[in-house]
């Protein structure tokens, strides 16, 4: 896809969310529209995958560390055609498959179950390095929050796939700079988030993680590294997309009402337009 | 009385590892910067390839092999009960549980038998952790021949499984030709008509002496072993106890939440009963050589038929 086509898609995903969420009448819009570039991209453009064939062995895998923001993962399988878009108006409801967090067992597409935060990024470990074991050549994603890694075990994860020198993993943390009370840097800084990373024995790249020339480079970059695995900074803007959504810590965990989401559809709309 | 051979179940563990290593390659062995302890490290003699340390960091050991299970892989993680179960339980619940995935957790130094060590690192608690998560098997296992079946049983069955090691050689008490090993049945190792004592891990070769011991006092009673806490031998337990009227249970683990919890949810519900329940009470361990201690908590074949007798009285 031509950036032109990836922006098309990712403003539809992002439309996809905030209906999800406003179906839901609840769940993480925020995060979830900051993210959307970094989805798009992964799913239609990076990625090995077959949304006939999802649990094919030679696939690429992704992890979403910061489970909450499933209503962006949930908006971009459909998109790519793991399961209806139809359904997505049904997340959190009783009896559907589309958990509050991503459930592996129930949802086409999705690698791995997450949502408490700091776990994700260990099993993506344990798959790049079951991969590296049996020589295999697929590559493994994970996303991960700015607030997320204040958790500990992130860098007990970090540590061990910069020990076992697992290039075919990569790490993006949307960096959006907000966390449910307030700014991370000011609620506990995780910054320097990428001199962080390189002391764990990462490739480090820092990005505008909304602008998909360097979404693509970076990706691009981290395939190309050798030895060591990569963790790209994508510096995002929450909320992106949706006028009153952008850069508001208010908009983590909330769904907008029937006045709101008609200005968010509209947002959106035009932005399609243009 | 002939001399008995003694064997850590935790010796066992490394060594079923290493067996069914040479027929599995999807096996693979994490562990924690403890593979002296745990016995994983006869493991990576053989196979160092598939002996993963992922040094002193059980959470992200537990998620590296959830990662490695959605791969196709059977992931033994191994550390102490008191950090695989107790460190880690959110992570055991929510990326090994919730999923489903097929990993292993072999939990050794479990109990008051640690030792010397002391309470930061005798759990008393895991059994209880462990069977509350949907899906989770428990084993217990009483001896060196129960461990080792225990460890392939575990490999076979597809989801999740809490194998528990102890650190103190025990007594070998299966080694006889029909002896057979079944996730989720206990076996009657002696019949009694006055009480039946459910026993689990090192406690059974205890429960069995004390059985012995009771017997001399005109007390006949029935000694079972529950390998499986979870599934919990439910018809098992309801059989023996509508013969015998009365039930005890005898674990090295809190009388909360464990073997006792599990035997009182069954009668409550199947077959009420007189239930005692003997393990370490509502407290923590402490330092000492394990067999002193586990005479000190009572949980020896003497301090078992004295509870007993009081129970019966």
């Amino acid at each position: 896809m031509n950036n032109e086509e990836l922006k098309k898609t990712a403003n539809e995903v992002r439309k996809s969310i905030v209906t999800a969420v406003y179906s839901a009448k609840s769940g993480h819009p925020g995060g979830s529209l900051s993210a959307a570039d970094i989805f798009t991209y992964l799913y239609f453009e990076e990625m090995n995958i077959n949304p006939k064939q999802p649990k094919d062995e030679n696939r690429d895998r992704f992890v979403l560390s910061k489970g909450h923001t499933a209503p962006g993962l949930y908006a971009v399988l459909a998109e790519r055609g793991f399961f209806p878009k139809e359904d997505l108006v049904t997340l959190r409801h009783t009896g559907s498959y589309l958990q509050g967090h991503p459930d592996m067992k129930g949802i086409p597409g999705v690698d791995m179950s997450s949502g408490s935060l700091g776990q994700g990024l260990s099993a993506a470990v344990g798959m790049a390095a079951a991969g590296k074991l049996d020589k295999k050549q697929y590559r493994v994603y994970s996303l991960l929050g700015d607030g997320e890694i204040q958790e500990g075990q992130i860098w007990e994860a970090a540590m061990w796939a910069g020990h076992r020198k697992l290039d075919n993993l990569v790490v993006i943390v949307d960096n959006n700079n907000l966390q449910i009370d307030g700014c991370v840097d000011e609620v506990c800084s995780p910054y320097p988030i990428d001199q962080k990373f390189e002391a764990f024995n990462f490739h480090t790249i820092v990005i505008d993680g909304n602008n998909f020339d360097e979404i693509r480079a970076a990706f691009d970059e981290a395939k190309n590294t050798k030895g060591k695995p990569t963790a790209i900074i994508a510096r995002t803007v929450k909320g992106k997309g949706v006028s009153f959504m952008e850069n508001q810590a208010g908009w983590h965990g909330k769904a907008p009402g029937e006045e709101e989401y008609r200005t968010a559809i509209a947002d959106l709309e035009k932005a399609g337009e243009a | 009385m002939p001399e008995i051979k003694k064997i850590a179940t935790r010796e066992s563990y490394g060594n079923a590892l290493t067996e069914l290593g040479k027929e599995h390659e999807n096996l693979i062995v994490l562990d924690a910067d403890l593979a002296e302890a745990t016995k994983t490290g006869i493991f990576k003699k053989a196979f160092p390839d598939r002996h993963w340390d992922c040094g002193i960091a059980e959470c992200n050991m537990t998620g590296i092999a959830a990662g490695l299970a959605t791969c196709g892989k059977v992931p033994f993680i191994s550390s102490f009960a008191m950090f695989a179960a107790g460190r880690n339980f959110e992570q055991v619940r929510n990326s090994i549980g919730y999923p489903h995935l097929n990993v292993k957790i072999g939990a050794t130094h479990a109990g008051i038998s640690v030792g010397e060590d002391g309470a930061t690192h005798q759990c008393l608690e895991d059994i209880a952790l462990m069977r509350e998560i949907p899906g989770m098997v428990v084993i217990n296992p009483a001896d060196d021949i129960e461990a080792k079946a225990a460890v392939y049983a575990a490999y076979e069955h597809e989801g999740p499984v809490y194998l528990r090691f102890g650190r103190l050689a025990v007594p070998v008490i299966n080694d006889r030709a029909d002896y057979k090993f079944e996730i989720g049945k206990g076996t009657v190792l002696k019949e009694g008509s006055d009480v039946t004592v459910f026993a689990t891990g090192l406690e059974v070769s205890e429960a069995l002496e004390a059985a012995e011991m009771l017997e001399k006092e005109g007390i006949s009673a029935e000694v079972v072993n529950i390998h499986t806490i979870k599934p919990i031998d439910a018809d098992l337990i309801v059989a023996s106890v509508c013969k015998t009227k009365k039930a005890v249970t005898v674990e090295e683990h809190s009388i909360i939440g464990g073997l006792g919890s599990a035997v009182a949810e069954v009668l409550c519900e199947k077959a009420p009963a007189k239930l005692l329940r003997i393990g370490v009470e509502d407290r923590f361990g402490e330092s000492g050589p394990a067999v002193e201690l586990i005479q000190k908590y009572g949980l020896d074949a003497k301090g078992i038929c004295k509870k007993i007798k009081n129970f019966m009285e």
